[in-house]
């Protein structure tokens, strides 16, 4: 958080950005709300914590992750792709910047236990790993679903030492895991922090989370100018519920910088999908208002996507404000072309990446840009954790 | 003309009487206008009626499950209040509900139509009272009588914001987490119900884990009474209303 020099102003004192966000939860919860709200306002400037945090960050996360660029698909697609290798990252993608930060928060707070969600596994990895660095027990929901085709990050929680709650309501996937550890936090809130993994939730998480995340783009934008001077033209990241896409875009929201979301198409067909900002509406739905995927009852839709970590009917509140505000675009890629996506750089730059991040490389390769153009793109989490799914998708296709 | 929630129960209180206030899903397969009335020949006081949501984060694994059941058999809000006006009750509704259907359904067409129906109050567990100033002023201007809940751990500034915003009764939620079966009722029920009791003359009821007719007798001890909901349901996801109407009776002798 050394880079966190440019102050933003969102969200409000009241948790909005624009009329998204707010805070729609139970009563129980908003004691703990207003809490984490009152340490974080605190905190996020006190040289003590942002001291401790960025010697985890540089110590044991590695950071700051490198700019790479991507010198043959930049060749084969007549741009100038540079990566964000959050997939170099400790436990293999960005949301360990998230966990870290909110784990030291927690034991600011006197919490002594920790509970998270997960979709892809990743950030429940990330809360496992965190919280075995500082010895406080943990408790990941992760639905049933999704404990299915993540099976190698479900391995790696309990060798953490995690405690891994399948979760069998709904659609078993990552709303479900949400429902389920907002439950768990309800029961438990005197001695629990709750360590979400996105920036969605009621306020101050999008906040949070958000703070957290802005390490990504901070550095990205440091180094651009660094390697090459000035701004790229355009920044791409995949938004699932929207942290590394958040995070990636918030040092460049103040620049002359397109910033496009992208987000999981799905099948390509009907309702098989999670394009939340591009074909949902507005609503609530885990304490904050935001773009929904909802049927004409309000009643939250099921989702599709070939990646675990995009597939969720919401996005973060802020994202649904770049959206209203035009500030960022949104678009999406199906699940074919972010297993393109993958394929494309797996072989053409030597790099496995996560399915969620080979969405935006899979929508990059439709060539959506004016030639010549320069893109920086997070590369969230890299792919070791999809292996299973991408050899079953060219499998059943045929393919090598 | 049947009493509204806000007139209805403060009266019972005024005359020394306890109220119990069973809740039931909309939609699940037995709530029927025959259950509504046999709820209310059982002797309750008012009735909850629940608009079930995809995601109700504040529940237990039964009322979920009754959700879950409601909604795959095609449970609407205008289904649930078109249950209502069947019924026909002599007791007042209210309605409970979390606020992505109502925001769907549109707020004011909502309680328009709820009064319509005969609705006389409206419990939305998710929107917190800070939140709530426009639902508070629209339901005032349509009749119904807004709930809130007040948590253990709610501040002494929350619990003034909550005990002036309710109407009809405050809900006093007895223990931390969400709806469902306790062993015991946690003594925190009756710290909030002491906390709240100086700021209002509005009835003041328990809720979430009132499980057994034993712990609604010893939350009216010191409440206007209960709410209870898992215990009702349980038997319905079961298909059996009658000990579901059973069970009514029970609650209604223990809290006198």
């Amino acid at each position: 958080m050394t880079a966190m020099a440019a102050e933003v102003s969102r969200p409000d004192a009241r948790g909005r950005f624009g009329a998204f966000g707010g805070r729609y939860v139970p009563e129980v919860l908003v004691p703990a709300l207003d809490e984490l709200e009152t340490a974080w306002r605190e905190l996020r400037t006190d040289p003590g914590f942002v001291g401790e945090l960025d010697a985890v960050l540089r110590d044991v996360v590695g950071r700051p992750t490198p700019l790479s660029y991507a010198p043959r698909l930049s060749e084969r697609l007549g741009y100038r792709i540079w990566l964000k290798r959050e997939d170099l990252a400790h436990t293999g993608a960005h949301k360990i910047n998230n966990t870290v930060g909110q784990v030291l928060l927690a034991r600011r707070l006197g919490k002594h236990r920790i509970i998270a969600e997960t979709g892809a596994g990743q950030h429940g990895v990330a809360t496992a790993t965190a919280c075995a660095m500082f010895g406080l027990p943990c408790a990941v929901y992760m639905g049933e679903e999704d404990t299915v085709r993540q099976a190698v990050n479900v391995d790696r929680m309990h060798l953490l030492g995690a405690e891994v709650v399948p979760v069998k309501t709904g659609q078993r996937t990552l709303k479900d895991a949400i429902n389920e550890a907002m439950r768990d936090w309800a029961a438990n809130v005197r001695d629990t922090h709750y360590v979400l993994g996105s920036v969605v939730g009621p306020h101050p998480f999008p906040w949070i989370v958000r703070d957290l995340q802005r390490v990504i783009g901070d550095e990205a934008r440091a180094q651009y100018a660094e390697r090459v001077g000035g701004l790229p033209d355009a920044v791409v990241a995949c938004v699932g519920g929207g942290s590394n896409s958040i995070g990636m875009f918030t040092a460049f929201v103040d620049a002359g910088v397109r910033l496009i979301g992208v987000e999981a198409g799905g099948t390509g067909r009907g309702a098989e999908h999670c394009a939340t900002l591009s074909k949902g509406t507005p609503g609530v739905l885990h304490g904050g208002r935001t773009y929904l995927l909802q049927d004409e009852h309000g009643q939250v839709l099921p989702t599709h996507s070939v990646s675990a970590g995009l597939d969720y009917p919401a996005v973060g509140p802020e994202h649904a404000w770049l959206k209203e505000t035009g500030r960022a675009e949104y678009t999406s890629a199906t699940d074919e072309q972010a297993v393109r996506g993958f394929m494309a750089l797996s072989r053409e730059e030597g790099i496995l990446p996560a399915l969620e991040p080979a969405h935006a490389i899979g929508w990059l390769l439709e060539r959506p840009l004016p030639k010549g153009s320069s893109v920086a793109v997070c590369l969230s989490g890299r792919g070791d954790k999809d292996l299973d799914t991408v050899r079953t998708w060219l499998a059943e296709r045929g393919e090598p | 003309m049947t009493a509204p929630l806000r007139e209805a129960l403060p009266a019972l209180r005024a005359g020394g009487g306890k109220a119990f206030v069973p809740y039931v899903t909309a939609g699940l397969a037995g709530v029927d206008a025959a259950l509504l009335r046999g709820l209310e020949a059982a002797g309750a006081d008012a009735i909850e009626v629940g608009i079930p949501f995809s995601d109700p984060v504040m529940d237990g694994p039964v009322i979920q499950e009754a959700s879950r059941r409601a909604l795959e058999a095609g449970a609407t809000p205008a289904r649930a209040l078109a249950l209502v006006r069947e019924a026909g009750l002599g007791i007042p509704v209210a309605v409970m509900t979390y606020l992505n259907p109502v925001l769907a359904y549109g707020e004011r067409r909502f309680l328009d139509d709820a009064t319509a129906a005969g609705v006389s109050g409206a419990i939305v567990p998710d929107l917190p009272v800070d939140e709530a100033g426009g639902w508070v002023e629209r339901c005032r201007g349509a009749g119904v009588a807004a709930v809130f809940l007040a948590a253990p751990n709610s501040s002494p500034t929350r619990l003034v914001a909550v005990a002036s915003a309710s109407e009809g009764f405050v809900y006093c939620v007895s223990t931390y987490g969400v709806t469902g079966a306790r062993e015991d009722l946690a003594a925190s029920a009756r710290s909030v119900v002491d906390a709240v009791r100086p700021l209002t003359d509005t009835p003041l009821l328990v809720g979430v884990g009132v499980s057994t007719p034993e712990q609604a007798r010893e939350a009216c001890a010191f409440a206007d009474g209960v709410v209870v909901g898992t215990a009702i349901v349980e038997p319905l996801l079961r298909g059996r209303p009658d000990e579901t109407l059973e069970r009514a009776r029970a609650f209604r002798a223990a809290t006198g």
